[in-house]
């Protein structure tokens, strides 16, 4: 090394203090308590967790405060600010939004989450066996994904979703089909360097079966990408979804989402501007806090972070 | 006396880091004088790199650089970066550690020697620039100038490119030539090759050599004073061989003291320096070594001490506060440093014919095929990687596979632990052929007997898996219940001389020395009869190498284990091995008890392998007879009809027409004592 005092790991070099315990109760510290104290270490990542939180509170207690049922017509009140009676005012067929916002709260982090924890499975475990089995394996995951690639997916996406009668699961499955194979090729190439370290040949020449060196060694190493990628995933699914639904595909009444809602309100924006906040807030809400906690995410689980090594 | 080309006086070199400020160098002075060669040795961490790029003005922006550095009687510190391009290169020239990345790969190698010499002479025409670069590239021996000058980076090897960058830094006649690792990332006959060609490039400039390396037997080759460095200080400083015959300071002891030596036959254990060196924040007024003295008295924990001159002579100098008390590396009669007990094998008793044999290869072969073609691959060609090997272990026994890289020695390794099947010989493993296994079961109770330790302490764990996992791994692989995991794991980590309190952390907690450790720890868990270690150590500093080879030796004799041991360094294998063999293009070329290919070499390959290790004792090194290798290792896509070694060889020159006959004709096989001593040249 030229430069290796400058570029000295003060944290590798010397002996840490180790986190003193009374000599009875040695108890080993596990990963996972060990990850969530350097998590909780993260100011910004923390707020992001209590955001999350609060919208799903909100999303699956908002009901009980609800005065009035999502499709019930209040015809007395049409296009209403918000008021003491609909706290986030009605839309121009009486509908309440505060019973709105909050369903489709529900539907959009379902499909988001539902959406994200997919694809980043499907990518990883594909991303990462094509990598390490290599043969035919690998030969026939990357055809797939280089079909996949260049298929007119939206096409595809358009016309299964209208199908569907606006049935979310069926939305939510369709989306896992067509985003899962750009991150798997991001992570085939990841893995391939990942398949010739060290210490996967370690554990190959332990005996360990090749799907748990994948699981055990392959998918943990790529941890941080993964968990951008679960961000984006949400981010990008419920971009995807306030899209389709946006173009009539997604979504259809009488169920709503924060993007059909988000959809309609651009529309009415300088009349009945509420209309268009409301869901906005709650999506900008959903979308920043899911950034905080990634980001928190991956400053504890990375080895070789600042947080690292410290706890 | 004439004034030094360069004078350096109480430099200092500091840096802003997250845990406080670093103090890379604090207080280095020297003079290197023209034509003298200075030494700088030290660990990782210890200051010498810094140092050097001190003095090229090459350290980063965020570096506090204090003191001063007199080049021919200029200031060079507090210049801006364009008045140091114009002494770069120019009156001080580098030679970086890796030839590999040290050249550009987009222009031809007369493209950049040429650059080197226009960008100081505008007036330098383009032809006599050409004309220049030919005229160097022959006088660091590259064949065929002329035609070479317009070849590429990556048409040259290693050794090739080195010498491409020594003509770079020998362009413009420098004052002073620093070369930091020049040869570490090299094989040993390459080493010498350039060791010889830096002391030419010094007879041809007259320049003064700044050489920073990590090797006491480079020091000792061509250095006329050295500098230990410990810890951002210098800590002994002397004539090489006063610094050899009269050591003073204690790390400059154990340094010595921990190297293995390729001339001593003698097996007693190499003397470890304990602990790490320190972090350089927030350093106490203490000597820096006192944590890891095994002589420290009250003196050391209350200042720093001074480097003053010691044993009555202005020009040694040492910074240890009984420096005076120490001489020639003992205290007394005691050395400084206790000697380890390492225990006896009761197995060396018996003859090695009647232990039982834990791997026994016949034959061994493994090709490449070259593919070429971007649709279709065709196969154009094979590479022989490894020719048909044969060899045993006996138990308790260590052998030992040396070569240059590319000889096939780890693809012979691979292929033991691939458990590859052999068209025509066989791999058994404590008498289980690997022909024979049937299914995933049987291979994994087969791969209990056999497990590997890596290199690389840090890319052979898993970042992301605790100690704890990593050890418990092959356990739990082998299936192991849950709770006999945890004591065996406490058990194993004890067993390598690691707390097992700190099985929680993950490896990046610990220093390389504890990670190769924890590696080792690993490999043990399942109670293997046959650990293949590739390159053990060659990734640690010296002083920490010490302690491992030493556990190596400890753990061989108690747990009854075979080794087997793959490596490059010579002075290593002599220290820890049984039996030894030298491989060279894919075949061994010598077999046989270490002692006896040591003291004895046959194969005129062995023997310039065995001259080409530089001795870190200058009186033995100046009076030992280098034979130094013409060339490179052929490549093994080339169908070689004889021997594989002809190109190289220097006993082929001296044979008449009749003998060379055989050697470029027939390929030799291994004769001689068999189960002894065997080698493969025609004519020894």
């Amino acid at each position: 090394m030229a430069t290796d005092s400058s570029m000295v790991d003060p944290l590798a070099e010397g002996e840490p203090a180790p986190p003193v315990a009374a000599p009875g109760d040695r108890r080993r510290l596990s990963k996972w308590r060990l990850y969530s104290r350097r998590f909780a270490r993260n100011r910004p990542a923390v707020a992001g967790v209590v955001i999350f939180v609060l919208l799903v509170a909100f999303a699956l207690l908002g009901p009980l405060f609800a005065r009035y049922d999502h499709v019930e017509l209040d015809f007395l009140a049409l296009s209403d600010p918000p008021s003491p009676e609909h706290w986030f005012g009605t839309n121009n067929a009486g509908n309440d939004l505060y019973a709105m916002v909050v369903v489709g709260l529900q539907r959009s982090l379902l499909i988001a989450v539902v959406v994200a924890t997919g694809t980043t499975i499907l990518s990883a475990v594909i991303g990462t066996a094509a990598a390490y089995f290599g043969g035919r394996v690998e030969r026939v995951s990357l055809f797939v994904i280089h079909f996949l690639m260049v298929a007119p997916t939206f096409l595809l996406l358009a016309m299964m979703s209208n199908d569907s009668g606006g049935d979310w699961r069926v939305i939510a499955l369709v989306l896992i089909l067509v985003s899962w194979f750009f991150q798997a090729r991001t992570i085939w190439t990841l893995s391939l360097s990942l398949r010739e370290r060290e210490f996967v040949h370690a554990a190959r020449y332990m005996g360990v079966p090749g799907m748990r060196i994948v699981l055990r060694h392959l998918i943990p190493n790529i941890g941080s990408l993964l968990v951008i990628n679960f961000t984006l995933g949400v981010v990008g699914a419920v971009m995807a979804e306030t899209g389709l639904s946006f173009l009539g595909f997604g979504v259809k009444l009488p169920d709503v989402s924060l993007g059909s809602l988000i959809g309609i309100g651009s529309s009415s924006i300088s009349s009945a501007p509420w209309m268009f906040y409301f869901p906005a807030a709650a999506l900008t809400l959903l979308t920043v806090s899911m950034a905080l906690v990634a980001d928190g995410l991956r400053d504890a689980l990375d080895p070789t972070s600042a947080a690292g090594g410290r706890a | 006396m004439t004034t030094p080309v360069l004078s350096v006086r109480d430099l200092t070199v500091s840096f802003p880091s997250e845990a406080g400020r670093v103090d890379a160098v604090r207080g280095v002075s020297f003079d290197v004088g023209q034509g003298r060669t200075l030494g700088i040795v030290g660990e990782s961490g210890s200051g010498k790199s810094v140092t050097s790029l001190a003095v090229m003005g090459l350290l980063d922006d965020n570096a506090r650089v204090g003191g001063s550095v007199m080049f021919e009687g200029q200031e060079l510190l507090g210049r801006t970066d364009a008045q140091m391009s114009k002494i770069r290169g120019n009156g001080i020239s580098m030679i970086f550690q890796d030839p590999l990345t040290s050249l550009t790969p987009v222009f031809s190698v007369g493209d950049q020697i040429v650059e080197a010499l226009t960008i100081h002479d505008a007036r330098l025409s383009r032809r006599a620039a050409w004309d220049r670069a030919v005229e160097l590239l022959r006088l660091v021996g590259i064949p065929r100038p002329q035609e070479r000058v317009k070849s590429f980076p990556h048409e040259f090897s290693g050794g090739m490119r080195q010498r491409v960058v020594i003509a770079i830094a020998m362009a413009n006649n420098p004052r002073l030539i620093i070369a930091d690792e020049p040869t570490t990332a090299l094989d040993v006959t390459i080493q010498a090759q350039i060791l010889d060609l830096i002391k030419t490039a010094q007879r041809e400039t007259g320049a003064a050599v700044m050489m920073i390396t990590h090797d006491m037997g480079v020091v000792a080759n061509i250095a006329d004073d050295v500098i230990v460095m410990y810890a951002g200080r210098p800590i002994e400083q002397a004539p090489v061989d006063t610094l050899f015959a009269d050591t003073r300071m204690p790390y400059s002891i154990g340094l010595l003291g921990a190297i293995p030596r390729v001339d001593k036959s003698e097996k007693r254990p190499l003397v470890p320096i304990k602990g790490s060196p320190p972090l350089l924040v927030d350093l106490p007024d203490a000597c820096p070594f006192a944590a890891r003295c095994p002589i420290v008295t009250d003196a050391c924990l209350t200042a720093e001490p001074e480097l003053v001159a010691v044993g009555g002579h202005a020009d040694h100098r040492a910074a240890c506060v009984r420096a005076e008390e120490i001489r020639a590396g003992r205290l007394g009669d005691d050395p400084v440093y206790p000697v380890p007990e390492v225990p006896a094998s009761t197995l060396e008793t018996v003859p090695r014919e009647l232990r039982k044999p834990t791997l026994e290869v016949e034959n061994l072969t493994k090709t490449f095929p070259l593919l070429k073609g971007s649709f279709r691959k065709k196969k154009v060609g094979e590479v022989h990687a490894v020719k048909g090997v044969s060899f045993d272990i006996r138990e308790g026994e260590t052998m030992a596979i040396v070569g240059e890289s590319g000889s096939g020695k780890t693809t012979t390794l691979l292929q033991i632990m691939d458990f590859a099947a052999q068209d025509d010989g066989d791999i058994r493993i404590v008498g289980t052929s690997v022909a024979d296994l049937q299914g995933g079961r049987a291979e994994r109770e087969l791969r209990r007997d056999v497990q590997i330790v890596f290199q690389d302490p840090v890319g052979s764990l898993d970042p992301r898996m605790t100690v704890f996992d990593v050890v418990a791994e092959p356990l739990r692989t082998v299936g192991m219940p849950a709770a006999d995991v945890g004591p065996r794991v406490d058990e194993l980590m004890d067993l390598v001389g690691l707390d097992p309190a700190h099985s929680d952390r993950f490896p990046a907690a610990f220093s390389g020395g504890q990670r190769q450790r924890i590696g080792i720890a690993r490999a043990l868990a399942t109670n293997p009869k046959l650990v293949v270690l590739d390159e053990p150590v060659s990734a640690l500093d010296v002083s920490v190498q010490a302690g491992v080879i030493n556990l190596l030796d400890e753990l061989k004799v108690r747990l009854g284990l075979s080794y087997l041991f793959v490596a490059h360094d010579l002075s290593v294998v002599r220290h820890i091995a049984d039996r030894v063999a030298v491989m060279y293009l894919g075949s061994f070329v010598e077999h046989g008890d270490v002692d006896a290919v040591f003291d004895d070499p046959q194969h005129p390959y062995t023997e310039a392998l065995l001259s080409a290790i530089p001795v870190p004792d200058p009186v033995v090194e100046r009076g030992r007879e280098h034979i130094v290798l013409t060339g490179d290792l052929p490549s093994p896509t080339d169908t070689i009809t004889g021997c594989a070694f002809v190109s190289r060889c220097p006993l082929f020159q001296t044979l008449d027409e009749n003998e060379r006959v055989a050697c470029e004709t027939k390929v030799p096989a291994l004769s001689g004592r068999t189960g002894v001593h065997v080698n493969a040249c025609h004519h020894r």
